[in-house]
């Protein structure tokens, strides 16, 4: 099973790669671009046994640091 | 001192543990025990715990989050519970939040870049057993190398920890947009100190000497160094 994890900052967070990103989209003149969230893809190749609890644990005990990040479960049909 | 056990993990990317074991050895007369991070347990009867800087296991997925979960890290969570000191600088700072020894996480520096200079901090909490030697409110002036060192932690556990005293050291200067120009957090209990300044690059009078750079130099006066920072219970 495939299995995609959206990890992105909370929203307050401050997030300067985004900012910079931001600034760089203007910088060749694209208008109109309010905001940059940066945030992390990671794709996992699970067995089907693996459980929606198991997967929700693994992203709270490391994938996504719940101070900052919040995540989103995916799940990708194969 | 020279009965005083010290001990410094080493992970893989760690690049500071050297200094600190030099540092450790140069304020209390006793070589410092050198830890792997791939041991499950610590050596016995130690006084004092250090978590290096560096970039351990090259930052993946966030800076300190890896090495948080490494095996000593149990041990070390175990120690710090029965109150044996832990220091973690910079690196060691991040890992310390990602293993929830310490409140907040540390966020890319808010001016994206990478800063090495020598920066000018207050003293905040001038009781904790690592800052004793301290007077409330000193300034002294502490090298800084960091990327990610922009503290940052939601305004109710903020309140808590300004209240409980918890804010060991915040920037004249804030150089990393650090919330509430914090630059060092102990935990509830006084004895896990987390702090992105490098102590430990203090020490030598040819690194404590004030550098031109550093903005308010007279003011900040001499710096009272490692020994009087750390082993004021010893």
């Amino acid at each position: 099973m495939k299995v995609r994890v959206h990890v992105s900052l909370k929203p307050g967070v401050l997030d300067p790669q985004g900012r910079a990103i931001q600034h760089s989209l203007e910088g060749l003149g694209f208008e109109g671009v309010n905001d940059v969230r940066a945030g992390r893809l990671l794709e996992l190749d699970v067995a089907d046994s693996v459980s929606d609890e198991a997967l929700d644990e693994m992203c709270r005990k490391l994938l996504a640091n719940m101070v900052i990040e919040n995540y989103r479960i995916e799940k990708v049909a194969a | 001192m020279s009965g005083f056990r010290a001990a410094v993990v080493t992970f893989p990317g760690s690049n500071c543990d050297r200094d600190m074991a030099v540092a450790l050895e140069e304020v209390s007369g006793a070589p410092a025990l050198r830890v792997w991070h791939g041991e499950a347990s610590l050596p016995e009867g130690l006084d004092f715990i250090a978590l290096p800087g560096g970039f351990s296991y090259g930052d993946y997925l966030r800076s300190g989050a890896m090495a948080a979960r490494s095996p000593i890290m149990k041990a070390v969570v175990e120690a710090a519970g029965k109150g044996v000191p832990v220091l973690g600088v910079c690196n060691g700072f991040q890992i310390l939040t990602e293993a929830g020894l310490l409140p907040g996480a540390l966020l890319r520096n808010a001016g994206i870049h990478y800063i090495c200079r020598t920066v000018p901090l207050s003293v905040e909490n001038s009781s904790s057993l690592f800052t004793s030697g301290y007077a409330q409110g000193q300034r002294i002036a502490i090298p800084i190398a960091h990327h990610d060192g922009n503290y940052f932690v939601d305004d109710g556990v903020l309140d808590r920890i300004e209240g409980e005293g918890q804010v060991a050291f915040r920037y004249l200067e804030n150089p990393n947009g650090s919330i509430r120009d914090i630059a060092g957090v102990l935990n509830e209990k006084g004895n896990v100190l987390g702090m992105m300044p490098h102590p430990e690059r203090a020490i030598e009078g040819c690194t404590r000497r004030q550098r031109p750079w550093t903005r308010d130099v007279r003011s900040i006066g001499e710096n009272a160094g490692f020994s009087s920072f750390l082993f004021q219970r010893s």
